[in-house]
């Protein structure tokens, strides 16, 4: 069985060998930073009715995104989830025009047209937040087939969370990946709740999913995806596996979000415990923590990052705020490509 | 060019298609080994190889859903369901994801893919094998929806789909696959949206699409028995549809018959007659009538089947009850 | 810097949150994402964070209470700002009614306004079960013809009904217009009449409050009363004449009895020998009134009024003229304001038009009373009498009735009775 659980605290070994490491370690900081004041900053115009629909907000599972994400090149793909902003700015989607779509401007990634759910970035490979669970796995194995038919060497990496393991797609498309042999990384956010369903009430085989993809002849592994370091390692081998090989891995990551579902879940479903405990791993507080001890960066250097950051979301709102709404012309606009 | 079924003119246009455009694959369920469940595809394993003409696992969501990731990414796939009721297994892929992702991405994305089932009753395939989801489909911007009625349109039709940069769903009248009819040696298209009169007549137009069809030539003869001048329209495209053609049609004979051979009920003729009343009421010399197959399941025994489906009878009887005094 | 806390929307359709619980206390330090409140939307409840530092200066709501989305519930800053002294938005609503109340206040007339309304819902539960159930086969009178004929109708100038229709159910076609031969045909006048551009102003002119009632009151009645009228012609030539007598008499009292005056004590009498008129419809029963409060149509600038002499019956004709007069002057408003029971208690009424030259009208009866009667201009005709022609002083009063109260013939001797009283005027003096 081709699986691989990677070890705990491992950073400082392999980490020693990394040539530019303090910009390598201030880059994760930064990036993990900035999706965690974007939500911020998204939930509070969320409240002020500028940003409408549904929001789901990404706080607390930083690490995940940015740690496997920084592993990929410009020629893979990237499908994901509602949840998708944190993807999106790992990704290096514009800020400006992230905030923008979300509200609903015409200098939006998407027109305005997309919103929260569906960001996308077709420049960037970054094929959609997709907002019916369990919906992206099939175009995952479509863009994965068209890399492999044109041998372009991209690979597609295909987000999912542990609620949409019970549809029926992600059972389907692990089999068709296998089967095709098609260059497809897996991963599993798994932040034990879909929505406010506790995995355990609604999933038969255990907290673990990784296993699972034995039944698919996939291999697989598990990574603390709070931890940005050991989700950056996993990827990597997971990544090389999959270029070398053609065929996909499944990467499980434990993860938690500290919010809840959407804005306007009172999280009844789940004890304030039980998110006091996760909020210990916050990893926008334990990375910061060990760059310092570590001696990596300077305090500093972190209140730099802080300062830049912090301006970037004041200008992104300010840019969406300020951006025209789109034409009513629009309506009828990007429904067809002309033949 | 000696007359064909429609079998071998949609195979025609495949084999050109997999011969013109590297970038077009074929993904379905038993289209290689087997050859496709009404051989539409024998053959082209052989042809044109496994990474062209793929087999698919029974996964009809899945498989659906990777033609239009692939298309996404610059593929031009074609999908053969088995029947266009396995659609309903893949319907988020096809309506969720193949219509909308050009539009929520604010046009980054667009999915150049057609998606090729057989349709309709008449065949004795009882409920879950004879709908006519064509008609359901037609609804959903983002999608374009065809159906030919003969191996002519057949040809020209699927060769505009597959050259279209938009997800078109190709129904194939399940009834009509042994049909014969001329085929022009010449290079031909048909462009999405555009109907065809048949016929030319005076009294009366006719209208419906794919298997209709049959029903409609029937029905045209039995009126030109009683001296009544039909004339025939095939709407062909579901989506768009081409009330040019229609209106122009009405405002000659100031009557309107439509039929659908799916269940009246929602069928797409409602739309159809909806608008026409719309836009062509001062032309209209009597009520348009509307004739759909039985609101019921389809039956497996065949008279049963027979009394669901709409016959060129009952519709000359209900002209000449509602519409024509002769 | 001070920062407003709004009750923040949770939600698309959330318009309004409840404060279930303050989680901090005025003057706590409060943090980016700290708690503050629990928030109860119509879904669940939601733990508000802060997106500001500094201290929680002032609770402005307090647990319990609803507020709108994006009203202020307190404000977080520093310890040394300043804080606004209360939010005024969240009275908002309030205010609004007390505006309302405030300007019924200072126009009496918007009591009214308020009573019809109040009697109109009160009508609605009594007469329910009574609506007249009047069906006419709509297929005898509709000509059946193709959308396509009536066009070439149009264009061909053809009346429709002329044309028959030999189409399936007689449905006029194309064919049958077509085919049809026209006789000679009339001009119709409005083809003659040259057109002018003239343009009137087009601009929507708002209702006043009792412009509304009156819409109110008048369709309500038009919707639930099937009337009916009675239209008889008086010969007030003798009534006249008395009149005349009266007034020398009272010329120092400086009372003076109208035309009206003896209109109103002619009704009044009526009513007394035929009571039924003084009445209600109420569903399965009449409400029968003890007293005549005889209500006296009053157009005012603002619009109609219709206020009452209360209990008329007791009064006689001099009396029953001081009235009107003084009803007349406080309608205008000289004097006291009309009290709500003149305005509201009406048993039944008159309308008079005769001083703009109007020969005859029908009147719309304000509801629940079940009758009114509408008076022409008293003009000077020729009649003939004993075969002569004499010029005879004529007046056309139209009674609009309740149908659902009495029948024509009861309508009928009613108005006679008037008619007689005011051509025998000597009775209206008893």
């Amino acid at each position: 069985m081709a699986t691989l659980k990677q070890e705990k605290n491992n950073k400082t070994s392999k980490l020693t060998q990394v040539v530019d490491e303090k910009k390598e370690m201030l880059d994760l900081y930064k990036q993990m930073f900035l999706i965690r004041q974007f939500e911020l900053a998204c939930g509070e115009n969320y409240t002020k009715g500028n940003i409408r629909g549904f929001l789901h907000l990404y706080i607390g599972q930083e690490a995940t995104a940015v740690g496997s994400i920084s592993c990929l090149n410009d020629q893979d793909y990237i499908v994901t989830h509602y949840r998708d902003h944190g993807h999106a700015l790992a990704r290096g989607l514009d800020v400006n025009r992230s905030m923008a779509e979300l509200f609903g401007k015409a200098s939006g990634l998407s027109k305005g047209k997309g919103g929260s759910m569906h960001l996308f970035d077709a420049g960037k490979k970054f094929m959609g937040g997709h907002a019916i669970v369990g919906g992206q796995f099939p175009l995952a194995t479509g863009l994965a087939l068209a890399c492999q038919y044109k041998k372009t060497g991209g690979i597609v990496v295909c987000f999912f969370g542990d609620g949409s393991t019970n549809q029926g797609t992600y059972h389907e498309t692990l089999n068709l990946a296998s089967v095709w042999k098609l260059p497809i990384l897996f991963i599993l956010e798994n932040n034990k709740y879909g929505m406010g369903s506790s995995i355990d009430r609604v999933r038969a085989g255990g907290e673990d999913f990784y296993t699972g993809a034995n039944t698919y002849d996939i291999p697989a592994a598990q990574v603390d995806g709070m931890d940005v370091l050991a989700e950056k390692e996993a990827t990597k081998i997971a990544v090389d596996k999959v270029r070398q090989n053609g065929g996909p891995f499944y990467l499980e990551c434990k993860t938690f979000r500290f919010v809840g579902h959407s804005l306007a879940d009172g999280q009844k479903y789940r004890k304030t415990d039980e998110i006091k405990e996760w909020e210990k791993k916050d990893p926008l507080t334990k990375f910061p923590e060990w760059i310092l001890s570590a001696g990596i960066a300077k305090k500093t250097d972190l209140e730099k990052i802080h300062q830049e950051v912090n301006k970037n979301i004041e200008d992104a709102v300010n840019f969406a705020e300020t951006s025209l709404e789109p034409k009513s012309s629009e309506l009828y606009e990007d429904i067809y490509k002309i033949d | 060019m000696p007359e064909i079924v429609m079998r071998e003119a949609i195979k025609m246009g495949l084999e050109e298609a997999l011969e013109n455009d590297p970038n077009v694959l074929i993904l379905g369920e038993d289209i290689g080994a087997y050859g496709g469940a009404y051989a539409v595809t024998d053959g082209f394993l052989k042809k044109f190889g496994p990474e062209r003409i793929k087999d698919t696992p029974i996964s009809e969501a899945t498989f659906i859903g990777t033609g239009i990731g692939a298309a996404s990414a610059g593929l031009r796939p074609i999908i053969e369901l088995m029947s266009i009721s396995f659609s309903l297994v893949g319907f988020d892929q096809i309506v969720n994801m193949a219509a909308n992702l050009r539009y929520m991405s604010g046009g980054q994305i667009h999915v150049p893919m057609v998606i090729r089932a057989p349709t309709g009753a008449g065949v004795q395939l009882a409920a879950t094998h004879s709908q006519s989801v064509e008609t359901w489909l037609a609804e959903v911007p983002g999608l374009y929806c065809v159906c030919p009625s003969n191996p002519k349109d057949a040809l020209g039709l699927l060769r505009t789909s597959i050259k279209s940069n938009n997800p078109v769903i190709f129904a194939e009248p399940a009834l009509l696959y042994g049909l014969k009819g001329d085929v022009p040696e010449d290079y031909y298209e048909i462009p999405l949206g555009s109907a065809s009169v048949s016929k030319e007549g005076k009294d009366i137009t006719l209208l419906s699409y794919g298997a209709g069809m049959s029903v409609i030539n029937d029905t045209e003869k039995i009126l030109s028995s009683k001296n009544i001048s039909a004339e025939i329209i095939d709407l062909r495209s579901l989506n768009p549809i081409d009330y040019k053609t229609i209106g122009k049609s009405i405002k000659k004979t100031n009557h309107l018959l439509a039929l659908d051979t799916a269940r009246k009920n929602g069928g797409i003729m409602g739309e159809v007659v909806s608008n026409i009343q719309e836009d062509f009421n001062d032309w209209l010399d009597g009520p348009i009538i509307r004739v759909g197959a039985k609101d019921v399941p389809w039956p497996y025994n065949k008279n049963l089947e027979g009394a669901a489906y709409p016959s060129a009878e009952n519709i000359v009887n209900t002209i000449l009850e509602k519409l024509i005094k002769v | 810097m001070v920062k407003e806390i709004t009750m923040p929307s949770m939600g698309a359709d959330m318009t309004e949150g409840t404060i279930v619980k303050w989680l901090k206390n005025e003057g706590d330090k409060i943090s980016k994402g700290d708690k503050l409140a629990e928030i109860e939307t119509d879904k669940t409840v939601v733990e508000m964070e802060a997106y500001n530092e500094g201290f929680l200066r002032k609770i402005t709501s307090s647990e319990g209470s609803s507020v709108k989305v994006g009203n202020i519930i307190g404000y977080i800053g520093d310890m040394d700002d300043d804080i606004p002294e209360t939010p005024t938005q969240n009275q908002s609503i309030e205010t609004k009614v007390e505006e309302i109340k405030e300007v019924s206040e200072k126009n009496n007339i918007s009591e009214e306004v308020l009573e019809t309304i109040k009697t109109n819902t009160d009508n609605l539960s009594t007469n329910k079960s009574n609506q007249v159930d009047i069906s006419i086969n709509a297929d005898s009178i509709r000509i059946k013809a193709s959308p396509m004929a009536k066009r070439l109708a149009k264009e061909k100038n053809i009346e429709l009904s002329n044309v028959i229709g030999t189409g399936p159910g007689g449905r006029i076609s194309k064919d049958d217009v077509n085919n049809y031969i026209p006789g000679p045909t009339l001009v119709s006048s409005s083809d003659i009449v040259s057109s002018k551009n003239i343009s009137l102003d087009d601009s929507n002119i708002p209702l006043n409050t009792m412009r509304q009632a009156i819409a109110r009151v008048t369709v309500k009645s038009k919707t639930d009363i099937p009337h009916f009228q009675v239209i008889v012609e008086v010969d007030m030539t003798e009534a006249m004449k008395m009149r005349e007598d009266i007034n020398e008499d009272l010329e120092n009292n400086g009372i003076k009895v109208s035309v009206n005056d003896l209109i109103l004590k002619s009704t009044v009498n009526s009513l007394i020998k035929y009571p039924k008129w003084n009445s209600s419809f109420d569903g399965d029963k009449l409400i029968s009134h003890s007293g005549v409060n005889l209500g006296i149509a009053i157009a005012l600038e603002q619009g109609l009024i219709v206020p009452a002499i209360l209990n008329a019956q007791n009064l006689d004709l001099i009396s029953l003229a001081v009235k009107s007069k003084d009803l007349g002057n406080r309608a205008k408003g000289n004097g006291n304001p009309l009290s709500n029971e003149e305005l509201t208690t009406g048993t039944f009424s008159t309308s008079n038009l005769g001083m703009f030259g109007t020969h005859s009208f029908t009147a719309i009866i304000v509801p629940p009373q079940s009758g009114i009667i509408a008076l022409g201009v008293v003009k000077k005709e020729p009649k003939i009498i004993n075969n002569e022609i004499q010029i005879r002083q004529i007046m056309f009063a139209t009674m609009s009735a309740d149908h659902r109260v009495g029948d024509g013939a009861e309508g009928a001797i009613f108005m006679n009775e008037f008619k007689q009283l005011l051509e025998k005027p000597s009775r209206l003096l008893l």
